[in-house]
């Protein structure tokens, strides 16, 4: 009997725990909980200006998402399927803000939002954050690829990528005659769809011609001019091995790593490769003269005297569908986006500005001296196909593609078609 | 289900020394004491029959019943009865039973080659000083208290190409050179795949192999010493028949733990160049392409062999888990 009165007892503490415990946080101020992408910690620094700025109309809350685009788009998706109330804010890479749009799982922008936070933004990042000329986030930082080289490596090859733009066939013969590899991503992941698209793009073609079409309908325009000859540029770098051993297992990380070593030449990166090159030269693992001879350009040509397509990605913000505090959200999403605070993200986390007006703030100017490039490398930018299904095509993309020593012209882009189209339709697993 | 087949045999004997008259064969009268001790049994083990019936077998049906819709995550008003289409897709795909046979190939060989380790660790641990068995137990056991994707990392930035340091280490190994892409290709990943998994999973096995030669009598093994039995002799005519239900458990337990393998590949090569395994399949079916029907739909084959792999063994073995509780 006595055991019994302790056990209830111990029940009735655990439940008065229990209610404190709920009834702890006494200020009633909404709590927005903003899914980052993981960053040098600017997202959460923006977090907490825009609390302070909103004088208790909200409080921000980071919580950090995986560490690779497809691993984030998979949380949020389950979570959103499931009418998660937690996400207010979130974090999105373009490619995936179809798929959440078409599933309903976006809030609609609020009207006068969406008049606000898309006054000077750059054209490509317009476009990345809408889905059927809609848009459906709210456009923050915009990515881009550049040419990175070794002046004196350039200098060698007769090549001068800063004033007139190169071709990749003059980068890859630069590399083959002087021994040297080029920083691509070969691995079999997103950054290789990355590669993918910005050579197809380059080239005057689409990988998908119907984005808004419905799974079975969608048409793809890899059999054409453009696709057969991203395939060759990209079937020569992995056949002549000019990206190294690494380049069937290299992303974005390793590029850098090998362009920092004696072999690199040119590489395509995100312009984060610049801060994490002074990072090292301050840490003393990097030679400050290894620093000058690092020159960029806006990225390589496939057909010469045609502008290229550069890669565009980034980061733009969504708000959620199930969202207890929708308004409150979008009021944090345009404080957080602001030009100033742009610019200010750009200079601690290396994150370019989808804002114009950014790119003249003087502190951009002096800590990335090629912010003019990123600039116009943006206007020129096109972004991954915009299709609800771009999971499957840019997995179906990597399994028929990878690894890039066994693409061939003539029958990769058929094979690769075949293949994307088939899993579209159910008949065939990724 | 043991406490059953006990009671049966209790009742069996009893009848036995009793001489009782004519019975039913099919069903053996059990005495009080054996229904009591089936009773008790399932007192025991009843909530964690319900704890297991709600953790296992609801999701297992669930699991089940998905596999015959069309039923994609992001747009759920599409929802659609296909029947056993999922199935006939996954079965009619190369995929699936490449990845069967990745499988397959990775589970028999990092069972064998642990099975031969662990059995020498094992050894190595009942015969070694008493003062050091402690310390010798606790040093191999460390890799499997290491969490496995900790560990698949370890492995993976050991033989990346950019920051690793096997192939300088190993480099006067002919094939191994600073050029190797470890991870580029298929036999080489499933090597380190392999390696990896044998190197954690060793100490498990060899755990249980040493509760099984425990069992096996101390005074039987003397005899055979005595009557002149060479160190072969002893292993392969006492030690190995009478640890033979450790060695099941082991080998069974070993084995549908390597056929579900996840992680390390995982990690290490996320499928690339040949090397999706079933797991990893159903993963990026269900959790990458939301695509909830046909990743059902891959579950349940790959629980069908699961249970497939468990009947083999039970066969093959000819145990019955009941004896090695020392009651036949």
């Amino acid at each position: 009997m006595r055991r019994r009165s302790r056990a209830i007892a111990g029940v009735a503490v655990l439940a008065l725990g229990a209610g404190l415990a709920a009834c702890a946080p006494a200020d009633d101020t909404p709590v927005l909980t903003w899914y980052t992408n993981p960053d040098a910690g600017g997202q959460a620094l923006l977090a907490q200006q825009c609390t302070e700025e909103a004088g208790g109309a909200y409080r921000i809350e980071v919580s950090v998402l995986p560490r690779d685009a497809s691993s984030q788009r998979e949380q949020l998706a389950r979570r959103l399927a499931a009418a998660d109330s937690s996400i207010d804010l979130m974090s999105l890479d373009p490619p995936f803000i179809p798929e959440l749009a078409n599933a309903g799982f976006l809030a609609p922008v609020p009207e006068e939002i969406a008049d606000q936070v898309s006054q000077d933004v750059a054209e490509g990042a317009l476009q990345g954050a809408s889905w059927g000329d809609e848009l459906v986030t709210v456009p923050f930082w915009a990515n881009t690829q550049l040419l990175w080289y070794k002046k004196s490596v350039a200098e060698a090859a007769g090549l001068d990528p800063a004033e007139a733009p190169v071709t990749w066939d003059q980068v890859m013969d630069a590399a083959r005659d002087q021994d040297l590899t080029l920083g691509v991503q070969g691995i079999k992941a997103e950054a290789y769809t990355v590669w993918i698209n910005a050579l197809v793009e380059s080239a005057g073609g689409h990988i998908v011609e119907t984005p808004e079409a419905p799974a079975e309908d969608v048409a793809l325009g890899l059999e054409s001019d453009a696709g057969r000859e991203a395939a060759r540029i990209i079937g020569e770098i992995g056949a002549d091995r000019l990206g190294g051993a690494g380049l069937p297992t290299q992303d974005e990380n390793a590029s850098l790593t090998q362009f920092q070593g004696d072999s690199g030449s040119f590489m395509v990166n995100w312009p984060f490769v610049w801060p994490a090159m002074q990072g090292a030269v301050e840490d003393g693992t990097l030679d400050q003269s290894f620093l000058d001879d690092v020159g960029w350009a806006v990225y390589p040509q496939v057909a010469e005297g045609t502008d290229a397509a550069p890669p565009y990605g980034g980061i733009n913000l969504g708000v959620g569908a199930f969202s207890e505090h929708v308004d409150e959200a979008y009021e944090a999403a345009a404080c957080i986006v602001q030009p100033e605070n742009q610019a200010a993200y750009f200079v601690s986390d290396g994150n370019p500005p989808s804002s114009t007006v950014a790119y003249d703030d003087p502190e951009v100017q002096e800590t990335f001296p090629m912010a003019d490039v990123i600039r116009q490398s943006l206007e020129q930018a096109a972004p991954r196909p915009q299709t609800p299904y771009y999971n499957e095509v840019s997995q179906g993309l990597q399994e028929t593609w990878h690894p890039p020593a066994s693409v061939d012209p003539e029958s990769t882009p058929q094979e690769s078609t075949d293949f994307i189209t088939a899993v579209l339709r159910g008949e065939r697993l990724l | 289900m043991s406490t059953e087949i006990t009671g049966a045999t209790a009742g069996t004997t009893e009848r036995a020394t009793r001489g009782a008259g004519p019975e039913r064969r099919s069903k053996p009268v059990r005495s009080d004491r054996a229904r009591a001790e089936a009773r008790l049994g399932w007192l025991l083990a009843g909530p964690a029959f319900v704890v297991m019936l709600a953790v296992t077998a609801y999701p297992i049906l669930q699991a089940v019943y998905d596999s015959l819709f069309r039923y994609r995550l992001t747009a759920p008003d599409d929802r659609a009865f296909v029947g056993l289409g999922n199935y006939g897709v996954v079965l009619g795909d190369p995929v699936f039973w490449q990845s069967l046979g990745v499988t397959t190939v990775i589970m028999v060989i990092t069972v064998a080659i642990e099975l031969v380790l662990g059995f020498a660790l094992a050894l190595v641990m009942h015969r070694a000083i008493t003062r050091l068995r402690g310390l010798l137990r606790t040093a191999i056991l460390v890799p499997y208290g290491i969490i496995t994707v900790v560990s698949a990392f370890a492995w993976f930035y050991a033989f990346d190409i950019s920051s690793g340091y096997v192939n300088s280490w190993f480099d006067w190994v002919p094939g191994i050179s600073e050029d190797l892409n470890w991870f580029a290709g298929r036999g080489t990943s499933l090597f380190v795949i392999i390696a990896s998994e044998v190197w954690k999973t060793t100490p498990f096995i060899s755990l249980l192999l040493l509760a099984g030669l425990a069992q096996v009598p101390g005074d039987l093994e003397e005899a055979a010493q005595v009557d002149g039995a060479t160190w072969w002799q002893r292993m392969k005519r006492v030690v190995l028949p009478n640890m033979k239900a450790a060695i099941m458990v082991a080998v069974l337990f070993r084995a549908l733990d390597a056929f579900r393998i996840f992680d390390n590949v995982f990690i290490m090569t996320n499928g690339a160049n040949g090397t999706t395994v079933l797991s990893l399949l159903a993963y990026r079916t269900s959790i990458g392409r939301l695509e909830i029907g046909l990743g059902s739909a891959i579950s349940v084959l790959l629980f069908a062999c699961v249970i497939v792999i468990c009947f083999v063994a039970i066969k093959i073995f000819k145990v019955d888990l009941a004896g090695a509780r020392g009651e036949k």
